[in-house]
C-alpha cells in the first residue's frame, strides 16, 4: 500500500514537470510578447523590464497599414460564425431528410458526400480557384476576395462530416416523436425546425467546437480564396504577412500570434468540457 | 469630390456584397422564387389544382410536387433542405474533384486559362522523372513515420499518466490539450522563434538553431506537431482507457498481476480501436502537413539531394533541394510559385491515391486486431 502511494507521489511529481514542459513555449511567447525589440535580441529568457510594452507593441500592430489587424479581426470573427451556424444548420436539415426519406437516391446522396470527407484538400484546390474565376466571369459576382466566396467554401468543406455526424444522431431520434408533432399539425418543416433541432442541441455544440477551430486556424483556404494582402483577410493571413518579411520583428510577430491565439484560449477556459467532449467525440466517430 | 464619390462607391459595393452573399448564402435564390411564385401563382394553381385527372403529367406534379397531400410534401422539404448542404457541396468539392482529374491530363499552367489542350499521361511522366518531387516525397514518408510512432507513443503514455489516480489530473488533461487550440500556421512562428531565438540560448546541440540543418530541422517539426497533437490524441486514449471494464482490472490485480503485465494483457488490447482511430488521423494530418511547416521553415533549409536517389536519376552533380519540403508545399509551390498548374494538379492526384491507398491498408490491418467487446 505504501509503495503505490510513493509511486503515486513520483508519478504526480513528473505530470507536473511535463505540464511545465508543455507550457515553456507559452510562457516564452508572453514573456517576449511585452518586450520592445532590442530587448529581444539581447535576452529572450530574461522576464519583461516593463509589462505595459506589450499595449505598445499591440498598438503597433493595429497600426500597421498593410495589415489592418482590427478589420482581419472582425472579418475572422464574422466568416467563423456565419460558416459555423449555416454549416450547422444546413448539414442538420440535409440530414435529416436523407435519414427520414428512405429511398434509394438519399442512400446514393449520402454515400457522396461520404465520400467527400476522403478527399483531400490539395486535389480539389488548383481546380477550385479557377472556378470561382469562372463563376465571376459568368455570374458577374466575384467570388474571390470576398466573405460570401469563403463562406459557401466553407459550408462544401464542412458539410460532409457535419452531415455524417447528425446523421447518426438523428437515427436514434424515435420516429414517433414527429408522428405526434404531425397530428398535433406541424407542417414538415415545422417539424424539423421546433422539434427536431432543440433535440440536436448536444451534437450541435460538438460540431460548432470542431469546425470552429478549423475554420478560426484555417490557412490554406484563406490564403487561395482571400489571398495574401487583399482588403478582406482573416487572423492567420494577417499575421503570415507580419512574418513574412525578411526583417522579422520579433516583438510585433509574438504580439500578434497572441492575440489570434487569445480568443480561443479564453474560450477554451470557460467551455473546457464542451471542447474537449466534441473534439474527441467528432473524431471517435 | 471624386474621391468622396469612389468612397462612397466603395461602401456602396460593400454593402452590395454583403447584402448578396447573405442571400447567396442562404439559399434564398431558389427557395424564395419557388414560395414567392408559389404565392402569385395561387390563384392560378388552384384552378391548376381543381382540375385534376386532365391528363397525366398534370395529375403527377399535382401529386408529387404541388399539392398539399404527404408526399408532395414530403418530396417538397427533400429538395428544398438538401439544397443548401448539397449544392455548395458539389460546387466546391466534387466538381473541382472532377475536373482536376481532367486537368492533370492538360498543359494548365496558370497563364494559359481557358486555352490549354490535353496533353495525355504527360504530367504524370514529368512527375516521375522529377528527382525533386521523389525526394520530398520520400522526405515527407519519413516525417510521417516518425511523427505517427512519436506521438502515438507519447500520447498513449500521457494517457496512461493521467487516468492514474492523480490529485490534478483533469489540470493535466487540459494543459496537455492546451496546444491543440492554436493553429499550425501561428504555432509554427511560435516556434521558429523559440528555436532559432530562445533554445541557442541553452547553447550545447540547440546552437546553432537546429533548423539550419536539415535532418534536425525534420526532428524540430515533430517536436512542434507532436507538442501540437499529442494532447488531442491523448484525449481519444483516454476515452478508450476509461472504456476498460473496472472488473477486469480488479481481477488481474487479485491475480497478482504487475503493471506492465496488465498492461499488455488488457489494456493494450481493449484499446485496439482507439489506436486505429489514433494511427489513422495522425496518418492523415501527417501526409497533409501544411501550415506547420510553412511557418516554421518554409521547406528549407536547402540541402543536396542523397547520393542514391540521384543514382537514380543518373545525377553525377548532385543538385540542390529542399529539405523539409513535404509534398503539400510541394504541390502548392509547383502551383503557385512555378505556375505549372498541371503538373500541380497531377502531384495531387498522386498524393490523394498515395494517401489513400495507406490509409485503407493501414485501417484494414488495424481493424484485424481490434477486439469485440
Amino acid at each position: 500500500m505504501k509503495k503505490e502511494k510513493i509511486g503515486l507521489i513520483l508519478l504526480e511529481v513528473f505530470a507536473i514537470i511535463l505540464l511545465i514542459a508543455f507550457f515553456y513555449p507559452f510562457y516564452i511567447i508572453i514573456i517576449n510578447a511585452a518586450k520592445s525589440y532590442s530587448e529581444i535580441i539581447t535576452d529572450p529568457l530574461s522576464l519583461p523590464d516593463n509589462i505595459f510594452q506589450i499595449f505598445t507593441n499591440a498598438k503597433e500592430v493595429m497600426a500597421k497599414p498593410n495589415i489592418n489587424y482590427f478589420s482581419s479581426f472582425m472579418y475572422s470573427v464574422i466568416i467563423t460564425l456565419v460558416s459555423l451556424i449555416a454549416i450547422g444548420i444546413f448539414s442538420a436539415m440535409a440530414a435529416w431528410v436523407l435519414v427520414r426519406t428512405k429511398t434509394r437516391y438519399s442512400l446514393i446522396i449520402f454515400m457522396i458526400f461520404l465520400s467527400g470527407m476522403v478527399i483531400p484538400f490539395q486535389v480539389v484546390m488548383l481546380p477550385l480557384v479557377r472556378l470561382l474565376q469562372t463563376m465571376k466571369d459568368i455570374t458577374g459576382i466575384p467570388f474571390k476576395g470576398t466573405v460570401h466566396g469563403i463562406i459557401l467554401a466553407y459550408i462544401g468543406f464542412g458539410a460532409p462530416l457535419s452531415i455524417f455526424l447528425f446523421h447518426g444522431f438523428i437515427k436514434s431520434i424515435p420516429m414517433d416523436i414527429e408522428e405526434a408533432a404531425i397530428i398535433d399539425g406541424c407542417t414538415k418543416s415545422q417539424v424539423f425546425f421546433k422539434v427536431i433541432l432543440p433535440i440536436l442541441k448536444p451534437i450541435f455544440v460538438t460540431l460548432l467546437v470542431l469546425n470552429g477551430m478549423w475554420i478560426w486556424n484555417d490557412y490554406l483556404l484563406p490564403v487561395l480564396i482571400l489571398g495574401k494582402g487583399s482588403s478582406v483577410q482573416t487572423l492567420p493571413l494577417s499575421v503570415s504577412m507580419l512574418a513574412g518579411n525578411y526583417f522579422k520583428d520579433w516583438s510585433l510577430i509574438l504580439t500578434s500570434v497572441l492575440t489570434a491565439a487569445l480568443p480561443v484560449v479564453i474560450l477554451f477556459l470557460f467551455a473546457q468540457k464542451h471542447i474537449i467532449k466534441g473534439m474527441t467525440s467528432g473524431a471517435i466517430k | 469630390m471624386t474621391n468622396e464619390g469612389s468612397k462612397l462607391n466603395k461602401i456602396g459595393n460593400k454593402l452590395l456584397y454583403f447584402v448578396v452573399s447573405t442571400l447567396v448564402i442562404m439559399a434564398f435564390p431558389v427557395i424564395l422564387t419557388i414560395q414567392m411564385g408559389g404565392k402569385l401563382l395561387k390563384k392560378d394553381l388552384l384552378v391548376f389544382k381543381n382540375k385534376e385527372g386532365e391528363g397525366k403529367v398534370r395529375k403527377f406534379i399535382i401529386d408529387k410536387w404541388l399539392g398539399e397531400t404527404y408526399t408532395a410534401q414530403n418530396n417538397r422539404v427533400f429538395v428544398y433542405f438538401l439544397f443548401p448542404a448539397l449544392g455548395s457541396f458539389l460546387l466546391f468539392v466534387a466538381l473541382p474533384f472532377f475536373q482536376g482529374l481532367w486537368f492533370s491530363l492538360t498543359d494548365w499552367n496558370g497563364l494559359n486559362t481557358g486555352r490549354e489542350s490535353f496533353i495525355g499521361f504527360e504530367n504524370y511522366r514529368t512527375i516521375i522523372t522529377d528527382y525533386a518531387f521523389m525526394y520530398s516525397f520520400f522526405r515527407t514518408v519519413i516525417y510521417s513515420v516518425l511523427n505517427i510512432i512519436v506521438i502515438n507513443v507519447v500520447a498513449f503514455s500521457m494517457a496512461l499518466l493521467v487516468t492514474q489516480k492523480l490529485k490534478g489530473k483533469n489540470i493535466y488533461r487540459a494543459g496537455f490539450f492546451m496546444p491543440n487550440l492554436i493553429g499550425g500556421l501561428v504555432l509554427g512562428y511560435i516556434w521558429q522563434f523559440i528555436f532559432n531565438k530562445a533554445f541557442v540560448e541553452f547553447g550545447g546541440a540547440l546552437d546553432p538553431s537546429i533548423l539550419i540543418n536539415g535532418d534536425t530541422a525534420l526532428i524540430g517539426l515533430i517536436v512542434v506537431v507532436t507538442w501540437q497533437y499529442a494532447g488531442y490524441i491523448m484525449m481519444i486514449y483516454i476515452a478508450a482507457i476509461q472504456n476498460i471494464p473496472q472488473d477486469l482490472v480488479e481481477a488481474s490485480k487479485i491475480d497478482g498481476a504487475n503493471m506492465f503485465q496488465r498492461l499488455k494483457a488488457i489494456t493494450l488490447p481493449l484499446v485496439a480501436q482507439a489506436f486505429t482511430v489514433a494511427l489513422f488521423l495522425t496518418l492523415v494530418t501527417s501526409f497533409k502537413q501544411f501550415d506547420t511547416v510553412t511557418s516554421l521553415t518554409q521547406g528549407g533549409p536547402a540541402t543536396q539531394l542523397p547520393a542514391w536517389i540521384g543514382s537514380i536519376y543518373d545525377k553525377d552533380l548532385l543538385p540542390v533541394v529542399q529539405s523539409t519540403n513535404l509534398i503539400a508545399l510541394n504541390i502548392y509551390s509547383e502551383a503557385f510559385d512555378n505556375y505549372e498548374m498541371g503538373i500541380g494538379q497531377a502531384k495531387a492526384i498522386v498524393f490523394f491515391v498515395v494517401l489513400l491507398t495507406f490509409s485503407l491498408i493501414q485501417v484494414y490491418y488495424n481493424k484485424r486486431r481490434e477486439v469485440e467487446m
